[in-house]
């Protein structure tokens, strides 16, 4: 599913990863961890193909990232990929319906069906909220729901999550938790989950501890 | 949660009726479920003290054919003593004796590789919280209950982030992923 190989990677001076391997087999669940600033989320934009490394080789779904031109890469990761990132990053001009169905009508679908969809998608993340809402009006918590909606609604292999739950309180992350990680129990999704919470990271398979740029540990925990 | 529940648990069992040690051992077990289960000559010696102080008494002694079976009741003093109890917060234990203390501490103190312990100790703990997150008793109660062990592990696990964070900051020039 995901095969990143000695990925190294700096912002003008600072190192954020240094030769780190990572292999993410279907149908797992994956806890990147590590102190703030070990460089967890910078790998996490790398192996979603938002940030291109310096350094090292990245294969998403059988494909080599690095090889593929901008339209390619967007196209599988728009099919194939659902990524959550920390704020929700919506967009902030459209309702929050549509900002979930962007996935499908990006991908030429057509709008009513792409709308039932998505408004299906909020349903399912737990959000009670006028389907015409502007992302202004949501609290964060809200936000990384229609993010993580958003994220799921194509059905994808990969799930990227970069601490989904931070903006939620201990239930309402479980909830939202279990929701991404469901593509995972039933249908061999892999997702690979960034976090500096505990409770979240045991939700996963396997730990991938991070520090100064580089994996410090990696332990199965099943 | 490995220890037995405290004297005053049992008071609480009998509340609302009288009961033979069996079912205070089985309400036990079922209250708290992730505790080691109890034996049932702990039970038998706590009721045992407690009638001793006039908390409990024997209600009935009866023979239906098989073994002696005593029923225990509680008394006004117990009474007194469960709602004493309960009106009180629990004493906050603060005395650094914990296991994953002591071996780090002996750790360090000895020379051996505290990181490796305390990254071994990491793994035990989110293993641990997987088990319990992945199987939540039915009852509310008992998820209650759960919640309660998973709280007390993510604080182990802050403690030992923190450890490791000391750890590598007393040693220059050395972290966990150059080790």
């Amino acid at each position: 599913m995901l095969d990143l190989t000695g990925v190294g990677h700096a912002y003008r001076r600072t190192v954020a990863l240094r030769g780190v391997n990572l292999r993410v087999a279907a149908g797992e669940v994956v806890a990147v961890t590590g102190p703030s600033g070990c460089g967890k989320s910078t790998l996490l934009h790398v192996a979603a193909g938002i940030i291109r490394p310096q350094a090292g080789s990245v294969r998403l779904l059988g494909q080599d990232l690095l090889a593929l031109d901008e339209a390619d890469r967007t196209r599988l990761r728009r099919r194939q990929v659902g990524i959550v990132l920390q704020y929700g990053q919506l967009v902030p001009d459209l309702s929050v319906v549509d900002n979930v169905a962007l996935p499908l009508l990006l991908d030429g679908q057509r709008r009513a069906a792409a709308r039932t969809a998505a408004a299906d998608w909020l349903h399912r993340a737990g959000l009670d909220i006028a389907l015409d809402s502007l992302p202004a009006e949501l609290s964060g918590g809200q936000a990384q729901r229609v993010a993580a909606a958003r994220a799921l609604i194509t059905g994808p292999r990969l799930i990227f999550a970069d601490e989904p739950t931070g903006s939620l309180d201990t239930l309402g992350g479980e909830q939202l938790l279990a929701l991404l990680l469901d593509p995972a129990h039933r249908l061999g999704a892999a997702v690979v989950l960034v976090t500096h919470d505990n409770m979240v990271a045991a939700h996963a398979d396997r730990e991938v501890r991070l520090r100064d740029g580089a994996v410090a540990h990696e332990s199965a925990l099943r | 949660m490995g220890q037995v529940p405290a004297a005053e648990v049992v008071l609480a069992v009998l509340k609302d009726a009288p009961a033979h040690g069996y079912d205070v051992k089985r309400a036990l077990d079922s209250w708290f479920p992730d505790a080691r289960p109890l034996a049932y000559g702990q039970v038998y010696a706590t009721l045992g003290r407690l009638v001793r102080d006039g908390l409990v008494e024997i209600a009935e002694t009866r023979i239906d054919g098989g073994p002696e079976r005593t029923v225990y009741a509680l008394t006004a003093a117990g009474r007194r003593r469960l709602a004493g109890w309960l009106a009180e917060p629990a004493v906050v234990l603060s005395n650094g004796a914990d296991e994953i203390v002591r071996k780090t501490v002996a750790a360090l103190r000895t020379g051996d590789d505290a990181l490796d312990v305390l990254c071994r100790q990491r793994t035990a703990h989110l293993r641990r919280m997987r088990e319990l997150r992945a199987g939540q008793p039915e009852d509310p109660l008992g998820r209650l209950v759960r919640d309660h062990v998973v709280a007390h592990l993510d604080a182990d696990l802050r403690w030992l982030d923190l450890a490791v964070e000391r750890v590598t900051a007393a040693r220059p020039g050395e972290s966990e992923s150059t080790r």
